[in-house]
C-alpha cells in the first residue's frame, strides 16, 4: 500500500480544494441556516465531473479511483458536510449498486445520466420499524404481470425529492426472511410514488432527508436490481461502500474543525498569550491531529482495498467507526477551544459539531460497525 | 551605443482629451528633484493634438524644456502611434532617463517602447534615486508588496521607469519659471497602425479620483452591502474633501466601482486621513494605503491585520460607530 | 484557428509571510500556482475553442517544476503545452523573457496570442507587451472582453481608468487579459485523468529562433541591486470599546491631528 499522492491525485486535490473554497464554503452557513438543498452546487459539481468520479468512462463516468472519490468527499465536507453527503449518497448508495448489480441495460439507462449529474441518486432501506434491524422490511413488492407493485414507506432518505433515481429495498417473499428482500430501481414521477415529510435535523441541515411513500406504485419488471431475493445482500454490500463515503465525510468535518481551531488558537489571546502557546492546547491539539491522521489512513486503506477489488467490508466498518467518533470528539473539543464564541453561529465550529453527530448514526450506527468488526474477530 | 551621449530626464506627459494627467505633474516634480543630483535638465515630452498651449504649465511644474508633438495621429492614445513618436524623440534627443506614469496608458506604452529601444524598464516604482555613480536606482514592490527591490540599468539607455499615480508629489506651481518649448514633428509609418479605436466610453466613475482626496472613508467586507456603504458615504459627506473608497472584496462583490479600489490592483493613495471600516487588511490592500498620514481602523475582528498599520484601532462594529460618528462630526464641523 | 496562451508559474503571493525576526520572505510551503491573469487568458482561449473549435497551445518559461501548470492547463482544456526550460534562460528580466518566448512562438503557427495582464510575483505587465514588440504584432492590453468574428477581426473591450474602450484589431495580435473580467473554468475530473497522459514538450534554447546572447542574464538590461522587506510600522493604539466611546476617541484623534 502506498498512500502518497501521485501527481494526478495532487492535481485533483488542488482542483477540489479550490472548488470547495470558492463555491461550497461561501454557501455553507446559509445552507445550514435556511435548511436549503444547495442545488446550484450540485449543478456546478456536475459540470466538472464530481458527480461521477469512480464510475467507468463507458458508463459516462470519469473513470477515476475510489481514492479520488473519497478525497472529494473529504474536501467538500471540510467546508460543508451537507455537500459531502449529497455526493456520497449519490455515488456510493445509488450509482454503486447499479454499477455492481445492474444489468447492462440498467447500467446504460441510468449511469450516464447519474454520473453526469443530470440526475441525482438516492437509496431507500430504512423504515420506521427497520433501522439497525434492517431485515424487518415492511415495504412489499408484488409481481403483477409485467410490473412490480410497491407498497409501504421509507424514512430518513438522503437526497429525497431532488433525486431522480431511487434504489429501493422491498420484501418480495416474507416467508424467506432476509432472503425474501429484493432491490428495485424506482424513478421519480412514477405514479404511486411520492415524497412525504421532510425532517428537521440537528445537523447536515441542507441535505434533503424525507420520507418516501409507495401506494400501489407500479414499476416495470425490468427494474428489479440484481437477482430476486438478493436485496438484503445488495443493501449490505452497498452500505460497505457507503461507509467509506461517510467515513470520509466525518474525516472532512474533523479536519475542517482542526484547521479552524489551529487558526483561532493562534490568534485568540487570553492572559497575555495566544491560546496556542498554552501547553494544554498544544497537547490536546496534538492528540486530535494524530487521531485525524489515523482516521485518514483507515479510510484510505478501505478505499484502496475497494479499488483493488479486495474484501473491504470490515475495513470500511473500522474506518467509519473511527472517523465518526474522531469527528465527534474533535468538533466537541474544538468548540471548547473556541469558548463562548464556539457556541455561537458566528463561528462555523458550532455547525461542524452538529454535523458530526450524524456520522455516528447513519449508514450503520457505531454499534453496527462494532458488530461487523466483532463478527470477523469472533468468527 | 555611447552612454555618455545620453543626457536629461524625459517625462512622458500623459493627456486624455487634451487634459494633462496629474501623474505627469507628479513625475515632473520627482524629475526636478533628481535633476538636482544629476545636473541634467528635466524635459517634458508632450504628445497630442492641439495641446501646445499647455506646454507652459509643464514648465511651471518643473520642466526645463518641453518637446511638443502636435499631430492628429496623436489625438487619442494608441500604442503604435505613440511608440513611433516617442521612439523618434529618444533617438533624436537621447535622454539618460525616461519616466512614464504607470496608468493603463503608461503600462501599455512603456514596455513597447523599452523593447523597441532594447533597454531596461522598471515598473510601478515607489522610489527613484540617483546613485553616487549617477545611475537611476528604481525601487519597486514585488511579491504582492511583500518585498522591495532596487533595480539598476547600468549599460543601456535610456533608463526607463514607470511610477503609479499618487506615489510622487507635484512641486508647487511656479508661474515665474521659464523654459524652451521645442516643436518636434515625428514621421509616421501608417502601415503599422493596426488597432482602431471604435469608441472611448467614460462612465460616471471617472469623475472622482480617490488619489486626490484628502480624506478617504474606505469600506471592506465588513460593510456588507450597498446599504452599509451608504453609511460610509454619509460620513464622507459631512467631512470636507472626503471620498469613499474600498478594498478589493467590495469591488469584486459589485458593490462599488473599480475606480474607488485601493491596493495592489487598485490605486495607491496617501490622504491625510484614511479611515478603514471593516477592512481586514490583506497585504495587497495595505500596499495601496499604508503611506497615508493618519490611519484609523474600525473592525470587529481584533485580529485583523489592518490594526498592524493603524495609528488608531477601534475594535467595534462599524455599523454602529459610523452613524454615531457622522452625527457627532456634523455637529463638530458646524461649530 | 490556432491560439497561443502564455502562462507563468508563480508563488501564491497571498500566502507569503515575512519572518518577523529576520525580515526575510518565508517561501517555504508557499504553493506555486498558475498566475491568475494567465488562467483568465486561457479561459478566453478555451471559450474561443468551444465556439470556433480553436487549437489552444500554452507556452511557459521556467524550471522543470513548471510542468505542473502545463498539466493544469491540459486539465482545463488546452491541447498542447510547451515548457521553455534551459539554464541559458536563467536570470532573464522581462526583455529577455519575452525575447525567448518570441523565439519559440516564431516557430509555431498561430492566429492569436493571449496573455495575462501581469504576474502576481512581479506585477510588471511588461512581458506580453514586449513579446508583441519582438513579434512586431499589434497589442491590446487590459482586455476584459473579446468578440471574434470567426475569421480575422477581434473587437476588444479594454478597461481604462475612466471606463472602457472598444478597439478593433485583426489577427494575428497580442491581447492581455484581466482576471477580474473573466473567471477561469475549473479543471474537470476528466481533464485531470487525461492530463498526465499527454506530453509537455520541453524546449531548450537550441530549439528557438534566437541569438543566444540575448537570452537569460546576458540579455537582460536590468539588474536587481538589492532586495529588502519593508520596515514594519509600529502599531498604534487599539481600543476595544462600545460605539459611544469609540466616537469620542476618534474625534479626539481627529482634533489632535487637525483633521477637524
Amino acid at each position: 500500500m502506498d498512500f502518497s499522492l501521485n501527481k494526478r491525485e495532487e492535481l485533483f486535490l488542488q482542483m477540489i480544494r479550490k472548488f470547495a473554497a470558492e463555491e461550497v464554503q461561501p454557501l455553507a452557513a446559509e445552507v445550514d441556516d435556511q435548511e436549503r438543498f444547495p442545488i446550484e452546487t450540485v449543478e456546478k459539481m456536475a459540470k466538472i465531473g464530481i458527480m461521477g468520479i469512480p464510475i467507468p468512462v463507458q458508463y459516462g463516468g470519469q473513470g477515476a479511483t475510489n481514492q479520488m472519490y473519497i478525497m472529494a468527499v473529504e474536501e467538500l465536507s471540510k467546508v460543508c458536510a451537507t455537500t459531502g453527503v449529497i455526493v456520497s449518497a449519490h455515488t456510493s448508495l445509488c450509482m454503486n449498486p447499479i454499477l455492481e448489480f445492474g444489468t447492462e441495460e440498467q447500467k446504460m439507462k441510468y449511469l450516464p445520466k447519474l454520473a453526469s449529474g443530470e440526475w441525482i441518486g438516492a437509496f431507500g432501506l430504512t423504515e420506521p420499524n427497520a433501522g439497525t434491524d434492517a431485515a424487518m422490511q415492511q415495504t412489499t413488492a408484488v409481481l403483477d404481470g409485467d410490473e412490480w407493485v410497491l407498497n409501504g414507506s421509507k424514512i430518513f432518505i438522503t437526497n429525497a425529492g431532488y433525486a431522480h433515481v431511487y434504489v429501493i429495498m422491498a420484501m418480495t417473499d416474507k416467508s424467506l426472511g432476509t432472503k425474501g428482500i429484493s432491490a428495485f430501481i424506482v424513478e421519480k414521477g412514477t405514479p404511486g410514488f411520492s415524497i412525504g415529510k421532510k425532517e428537521k435535523k440537528m445537523g447536515i441541515r441542507g441535505s434533503a432527508t424525507c420520507e418516501l411513500i409507495f401506494e400501489n406504485c407500479r414499476i416495470p419488471k425490468a427494474n428489479l436490481l440484481g437477482e430476486l431475493g438478493k436485496g438484503f445482500k445488495i443493501a449490505m454490500m452497498t452500505l460497505d461502500g457507503g461507509r467509506i463515503g461517510i467515513a470520509s465525510q466525518a474525516l472532512g468535518i474533523a479536519q475542517g474543525a482542526l484547521d479552524a481551531t489551529v487558526k483561532y488558537t493562534k490568534e485568540r489571546k487570553q492572559f497575555g498569550k495566544t491560546l496556542a502557546q498554552f501547553q494544554n492546547t498544544q497537547f490536546q491539539m496534538a492528540n486530535l491531529e494524530t487521531k485525524v491522521q489515523a482516521a485518514r489512513l483507515l479510510v484510505r486503506q478501505a478505499a484502496w482495498k475497494k479499488d483493488m477489488h479486495l474484501p473491504y467490508s470490515v475495513d470500511a466498518a473500522m474506518a467509519k467507526l473511527y472517523c465518526a467518533e474522531t469527528a465527534m470528539e474533535t468538533t466537541t473539543k474544538c468548540v471548547q477551544f473556541h469558548g463562548g464564541y464556539g457556541y455561537t453561529r458566528e463561528y462555523e465550529i458550532e455547525r461542524m459539531m452538529r454535523d458530526a453527530k450524524i456520522t455516528e448514526i447513519y449508514e450503520g450506527t457505531s454499534e453496527v460497525q462494532r458488530m461487523v468488526i466483532a463478527g470477523k474477530l469472533f468468527k | 551605443m555611447e552612454k555618455s551621449d545620453y543626457k536629461n530626464i524625459h517625462v512622458f506627459v500623459e493627456q486624455r482629451d487634451g487634459v494633462i494627467q496629474s501623474v505627469a505633474l507628479e513625475l515632473l516634480g520627482k524629475a526636478h528633484e533628481l535633476s538636482a543630483d544629476l545636473h541634467e535638465k528635466v524635459v517634458a515630452v508632450l504628445a497630442g493634438y492641439q495641446i501646445k498651449d499647455q506646454a507652459q504649465m509643464l514648465i511651471e511644474y518643473g520642466a526645463d524644456e518641453v518637446i511638443c508633438m502636435d499631430a492628429p495621429e496623436l489625438k487619442d492614445y494608441l500604442t503604435e502611434q505613440y511608440t513611433q513618436a516617442i521612439y523618434q524623440v529618444v533617438m533624436e534627443f537621447k535622454p539618460s532617463i525616461m519616466l512614464i506614469g504607470a496608468s493603463t496608458i503608461g503600462r501599455d506604452l512603456a514596455p513597447r517602447l523599452a523593447c523597441r529601444l532594447n533597454t531596461g524598464l522598471t515598473a510601478d516604482c515607489t522610489k527613484l534615486e540617483i546613485t553616487e555613480d549617477m545611475q537611476l536606482a528604481s525601487t519597486r514592490p514585488a511579491f504582492g508588496g511583500n518585498l522591495m527591490a532596487t533595480i539598476l540599468n547600468t549599460e543601456h539607455r535610456p533608463q526607463m521607469s514607470t511610477v503609479r499615480p499618487g506615489v510622487m508629489q507635484k512641486m508647487a506651481r511656479d508661474n515665474s519659471r521659464k523654459g524652451e518649448v521645442i516643436d518636434f514633428k515625428p514621421t509616421f509609418d501608417e502601415s503599422k497602425f493596426k488597432v482602431r479605436l471604435v469608441k472611448n466610453v467614460k462612465e460616471n466613475k471617472g469623475t472622482v479620483d480617490i488619489t486626490d482626496a484628502k480624506i478617504l472613508i474606505s469600506g471592506g467586507r465588513g460593510v456588507g452591502c450597498k446599504a452599509g456603504f451608504d453609511k460610509l458615504q454619509a460620513l464622507a459627506d459631512v467631512l470636507p474633501g472626503a471620498e469613499v473608497s474600498s478594498s478589493r472584496a467590495m469591488v469584486d462583490a459589485g458593490i462599488i466601482d473599480h475606480c474607488r479600489q485601493v491596493g495592489q490592483t487598485g490605486k495607491t493613495v496617501r490622504p491625510n486621513l484614511y479611515m478603514a471600516c471593516g477592512i481586514s487588511g490583506a497585504i495587497q490592500h495595505l500596499a495601496g494605503m499604508e503611506e497615508s498620514d493618519l490611519i484609523i481602523a474600525i473592525n470587529k475582528d481584533k485580529f485583523a491585520p489592518i490594526f498592524g498599520v493603524a495609528d488608531l484601532g477601534i475594535v467595534c462594529d462599524l455599523n454602529k460607530v459610523v452613524p454615531l460618528l457622522t452625527t457627532r462630526l456634523a455637529k463638530e464641523i458646524e461649530k | 484557428m490556432n491560439i497561443i496562451v502564455t502562462i507563468k508559474q508563480v508563488p501564491n503571493t497571498n500566502v507569503i509571510k515575512i519572518n518577523p525576526v529576520t525580515g526575510t520572505l518565508i517561501r517555504d510551503g508557499v504553493p506555486s500556482i498558475l498566475n491568475p491573469d494567465d488562467a483568465s487568458a486561457l479561459e478566453m482561449a478555451l471559450q474561443l475553442k468551444d465556439k470556433f473549435g480553436a487549437h489552444v497551445t500554452v507556452i511557459t518559461m521556467g524550471p522543470p517544476q513548471a510542468d505542473a501548470i502545463c498539466r493544469e492547463a491540459f486539465a482545463m482544456g488546452a491541447d498542447r503545452a510547451i515548457l521553455l526550460s534551459d539554464r541559458k534562460f536563467a536570470g532573464a528580466d522581462t526583455l529577455a523573457t519575452s525575447y525567448a518566448l518570441s523565439g519559440a512562438i516564431k516557430t509555431l503557427d498561430y492566429d492569436l496570442i493571449l496573455a495575462g495582464r501581469q504576474a502576481i510575483d512581479g506585477d510588471t505587465a511588461q512581458t506580453p507587451v514586449s513579446l508583441a514588440q519582438h513579434l512586431d504584432l499589434p497589442q491590446v492590453t487590459y482586455a476584459t472582453n473579446l468578440d471574434f468574428d470567426g475569421k480575422k477581426l477581434c473587437t476588444v473591450t479594454k478597461e481604462t481608468e475612466e471606463g472602457y474602450q472598444i478597439l478593433e484589431v485583426e489577427t494575428p495580435c497580442v491581447l492581455t487579459v484581466l482576471s477580474s473580467a473573466i473567471k477561469p473554468r475549473y479543471m474537470t475530473v476528466k481533464g485531470i485523468m487525461e492530463a498526465y497522459d499527454k506530453e509537455v514538450e520541453v524546449w531548450g534554447a537550441d530549439k528557438l529562433d534566437v541569438e543566444e546572447a540575448r537570452l537569460g542574464l546576458s540579455g537582460s538590461p536590468t539588474r536587481v541591486k538589492k532586495s529588502f522587506t519593508k520596515p514594519q510600522k509600529q502599531p498604534g493604539e487599539i481600543f476595544e470599546v462600545d460605539p459611544e466611546e469609540a466616537v469620542e476617541i476618534i474625534v479626539k484623534k481627529l482634533k489632535e491631528k487637525h483633521i477637524i
